[in-house]
């Protein structure tokens, strides 16, 4: 609905909300680098992403003001690769590659047992906030299979006992 | 910079080079087993034991031998390599200690072994022997030759030729030549022309382009430079998937290398060419190994595809004449370039030439890395190359091609690999995932494991795609836990043909090929998980009604 | 431009260079079924039903982004492509919840007057029956998800005639969507300029004027033909 003429808009609002925050200006500063080209969105949004933890509406909303884009193409692009997620992640993440080597060496007992002990399912984080549970299509370790991913390090030859132990340690 | 200033720096880093050397495998599957902190802890071992003068440390890409790591190859100590497999980071005094004859306990691989016997190396020719972060460590190799040499006494459609007479096909999956394509490219009419290696690797499974591009970055940018002065290009594009941070981020340092050393950018070689390349980042969408999405996702957009024709080589990034190739096909092109078309035409079969590079993995003996000639029959790359299955196994299948191939029952393990074979078996060579399945793998259940896969991956924008392999999803999910009938697996195999042969792009088509492989070869699993029809037969579906009722 | 002789369905046809398969056949009076195509904007190639069988390719081409060709045959109607094309229907009705009883659009609906026309009497795959919501919070446009099938016309629409770029398509495989702006609720998107020309230009009864009941919603495809036409041709009458 067009918007009424007392109304502040939506850019505006989010362009005086980021004026306070540092991270907004380092994001200025990459799309800058990329000379606020619209083709290199999914560049800003790995950053944006790298910089925030999560893609919020405010955030997309201040990419597609900067590159001047509509901000349902920024949405659009931003909820179609997996990589992207609008949600905050939990201190913890734990990524279970579920490419086909780490399947037939029994990658899926090693979720089950994820499951089982934290209650939570692929994509989602526990209530205390600690670990986000995710899954990978293939990270390309399949020569160590089956791997899984702790914060960002591969590890491999895992087995559901050796995950929750290394869990453990973690939380 | 000319050559001979480059045959200069080459020159000065051989020289500084020291009599032994210990390579130390820095891939991604050796560095989470702590191949970082081994390295750490050689280079001080080497310091604390006074070797310093006749023993250097180097990072190198991967060896190949995935499942034996982290490995340390020894260079220099005798005429043979020595191999360290399964080396732990409390292990490096006892390497440094054995160097001067000491016995050392930790496992010593052996080079002769069929795993690495039965390869021939052209695209993995430098992984595991260069430093993928120093472009001198390249150039001793050869590195950049071929492009000189391109720049310096061939044509653009001589360069064409040469890769036409090589027979090259396409490494990505379909197997289209590749002088074929780089020739309409050159012909296609534009000002403005782009290169672009696809480097999605998306296939579960498969790890060969991760593997390239971290252990030897500099051959796919020398063959995409090559590739752009055939087809008259000066842009280039990199596109890697996000899920390999350590292949981007040397990448990132060898087009760094490159420029300074004016391999790339303005005027190379003092010549009037020019070219630049870009790296774009995937963000986990498997359908952007499909060109025209993956064109889609370069341009920042959703990465879904579009209907071909026009094709990329005529309309491609904004409406340009772009060439689209495989990480692995770039890296074939500075061997073909250096030792000439017909070399290359000389390995292999008749209609698959040259080498291809597979990861084999899954439940089998040595994981690793292979390198072998088109034509080489399925059973020596499993049973004498990979060692069979682990004890007490027996091989059941072998998938190629990931989520569009198919499943190889082990009778057919006689099978030469190349394109034609491969396809007629309803499996295709892909980009060279070999995943083996021992007896304890069940069939039905893979074959749901991929069209999960493929569901979750539609970009949903054809309906066959987006709907169809849901419902065969939801089908195989019905079979697998004893709830579907004989109807259910006649209208799986019904979608089978009507997701192929109607969806727009690749995905689509090549999704029902895990199924229709399975069910062709494995058919009696899913026989056996059928129950009785409560209802019994039912008209078909074919039959149409005069006058329909309502919906 | 040089004209092209080819054939459709056993009979011989001329048209101009550059036109489409679709094109050709409509206007020689050939009916080929499509949900995706919509005069005034640019072809997908999505929904697969104007499929045609090309002699000499092994591949079923899309009608409406294929060119014509010198001396092509094509095949239109063959039992192979009725079949895919009931079965293309029958994974929509599958899909999502589709009453069409209770519809706006009921009999004036392209899905269901297709169904009719292919013969379609029920679905013999098993309903997904998704949730989806339905948004009303515009002050003269709702949005049904149930009813929608991602056609993306209003998206086309809404990009390249109107340029307002509010739709698009948000999400993948089976929980794509179309969302306003940044998936907010209709009513509250700023670019949306209340034309309408996605309404008119929905295939189904997903996008409907609020207050319409069962079957009292038209869309008003000829509206987007003709602003296409003022626009780009410099014509005004029909």
């Amino acid at each position: 609905m067009l918007p009424l003429l007392t109304r502040e808009k939506n850019a505006d609002r989010v362009l005086r909300h980021a004026s306070g925050d540092k991270r907004f200006k380092i994001l200025e500063v990459h799309m800058k680098k990329h000379q606020f080209r619209q083709d290199a969105l999914i560049e800003v949004l790995h950053k944006a992403q790298e910089l925030f933890g999560f893609l919020e509406d405010d955030l997309l909303l201040f990419i597609a003001a900067k590159l001047k884009l509509p901000p349902s193409r920024v949405f659009g692009v931003a909820t179609f690769y997996h990589f992207f997620t609008l949600k905050p992640q939990g201190e913890h993440t734990c990524v279970v590659c579920l490419g086909t080597a780490c399947y037939v060496k029994g990658a899926d007992k090693i979720m089950a047992a994820i499951q089982e002990k934290y209650r939570i399912k692929a994509g989602e984080t526990t209530p205390d906030n600690q670990l986000s549970l995710l899954t990978a299509r293939c990270i390309g370790a399949c020569g160590i299979a089956p791997a899984v991913t702790f914060d960002g390090h591969v590890a491999p030859k895992l087995t559901p006992e050796a995950t929750l132990e290394k869990l453990n340690t973690l939380i | 910079m000319q050559l001979d200033d480059l045959k200069a720096l080459v020159a000065k880093h051989i020289g500084a080079r020291k009599k032994i050397v210990l390579r130390t495998c820095m891939s991604a599957g050796c560095m989470s087993s702590q191949a970082d902190v081994i390295k750490r802890n050689l280079e001080a071992e080497v310091k604390a034991q006074g070797r310093e003068a006749e023993v250097e440390v180097r990072r190198v890409g991967c060896m190949g031998f995935c499942g034996q790591g982290p490995l340390i190859g020894v260079d220099g100590l005798s005429a043979k390599e020595k191999l360290f497999e399964f080396v732990k980071p409390t292990d490096a005094p006892a390497i440094v200690a054995s160097l001067q004859g000491a016995a050392c306990d930790v496992q010593v691989g052996n080079p002769d072994h069929p795993f690495f016997a039965r390869q021939m190396r052209i695209v993995r020719a430098n992984g595991g022997i260069v430093d993928p972060e120093r472009i001198e460590d390249y150039l001793a190799v050869g590195g950049y030759q071929a492009l000189h040499q391109v720049l310096t006494e061939m044509q653009p459609s001589e360069v064409v030729d040469e890769i036409t007479t090589s027979g090259l096909r396409g490494r990505g999956g379909a197997g289209f030549p590749t002088g074929l394509k780089w020739g309409t490219v050159a012909k296609s009419a534009g000002a403005k022309k782009y290169v672009v290696c696809n480097g999605d690797e998306g296939d579960p499974g498969a790890f060969m382009d991760r593997s390239v591009l971290e252990s030897d970055p500099h051959i796919v940018l020398e063959g995409m430079a090559i590739a752009a002065y055939a087809v008259g290009a000066d842009q280039g594009f990199l596109y890697v998937r996000a899920e390999y941070p350590l292949a981007i981020s040397r990448l990132q340092t060898a087009i760094k290398q490159a420029k300074a050393l004016g391999l790339l950018g303005g005027g190379i070689f003092e010549s009037p060419f020019n070219f630049n390349i870009d790296i774009r980042i995937g963000a986990g969408a498997f359908v952007c190994g499909e060109e025209t999405a993956l064109m889609a996702s370069v341009e920042g957009k959703r990465g879904t595809p579009r209907p071909r024709p026009p094709f990329p080589a005529e309309s491609g990034l904004w409406g340009c004449p772009t060439l689209i190739n495989n990480v692995e096909t770039f890296a074939n092109i500075t061997a073909i370039i250096n030792r000439g078309g017909a070399w290359y035409a000389g390995i292999g079969t008749e209609k698959s030439k040259g080498t291809k590079v597979f990861a084999l993995t899954g439940k089998i003996k040595n994981n690793g890395l292979i390198e072998v000639p088109m034509g080489i029959p399925l059973r020596q790359i499993v049973e004498e190359m990979g060692g069979g299955a682990p004890a007490g196994g027996h091989i059941k299948s072998v998938q190629t091609g990931g989520p569009s191939g198919g499943c190889i029952p082990a009778a057919y393990l006689d099978t030469p690999v190349d394109y034609e074979s491969l396809t007629k078996l309803g499996s295709i060579m892909g980009s060279g995932g070999m995943v083996v399945m021992d007896d304890a793998t069940n069939m039905v259940e893979i074959a749901k494991f991929y069209m999960e896969f493929c569901m979750e991956e539609s970009c949903g924008k054809c309906i066959p795609c987006r709907a169809g392999t849901a419902q065969m999803f939801h089908l195989l999910e019905k079979i697998t836990q004893r709830r579907g009938t004989a109807r259910d697996l006649a209208k799986l195999e019904e979608l089978c043909d009507m997701v192929r042969h109607t969806s727009l792009c690749g995905l689509g088509q090549t999704a029902p090929n895990p199924v229709a492989s399975t069910l062709k070869f494995f058919r009696s699993e899913y026989e056996a998980l059928l129950q009785p029809d409560p209802f019994g037969p039912r008209p078909s579906v074919t039959t149409q009604s005069a006058e329909p009722v309502t919906l | 431009m040089a004209a092209k002789t080819l054939i459709i369905d056993g009979k011989a046809v001329s048209a101009e260079e550059g036109a489409t398969v679709l094109q050709v056949a409509r206007d020689n009076n050939v009916a080929i079924p499509t949900l995706c195509h919509l005069e005034g904007v640019y072809d997908v190639g999505a929904c697969r039903l104007c499929l045609v069988e090309v002699a000499g390719s092994t591949k079923l081409q899309p009608a409406c982004t294929t060119k014509i060709s010198e001396g092509m045959n094509i095949q239109t109607n063959s039992d192979r492509l009725r079949k895919y094309r009931r079965l293309t229907l029958e994974l929509l009705f599958a899909e999502r919840n589709h009453v069409c009883a209770v519809c706006v659009s009921n009999g004036h609906c392209e899905l269901q007057t297709l169904a009719y026309s292919l013969g379609l009497d029920h679905v013999r795959y098993d309903y997904v029956f998704p949730k989806w919501k339905v948004d009303v919070t515009h002050r003269l446009f709702g949005m049904d998800h149930n009813r929608c099938i991602l056609c993306t016309r209003c998206v086309r629409v809404c990009w390249h005639i109107e340029g307002a770029g509010t739709k698009n398509v948000a999400g993948r495989g089976a929980t794509a969507r179309i969302i306003s702006d940044l998936d907010q609720p209709w009513g509250d998107s700023e670019s949306c300029t209340e034309c309408g020309k996605c309404v008119m230009a929905c295939p189904t009864g997903a996008l409907f004027h609020k207050g319409a009941t069962a079957g009292e919603m038209e869309h008003d495809r000829d509206k987007l033909e003709f602003i296409v036409n003022a626009r780009e041709k410099q014509q005004w009458l029909p």
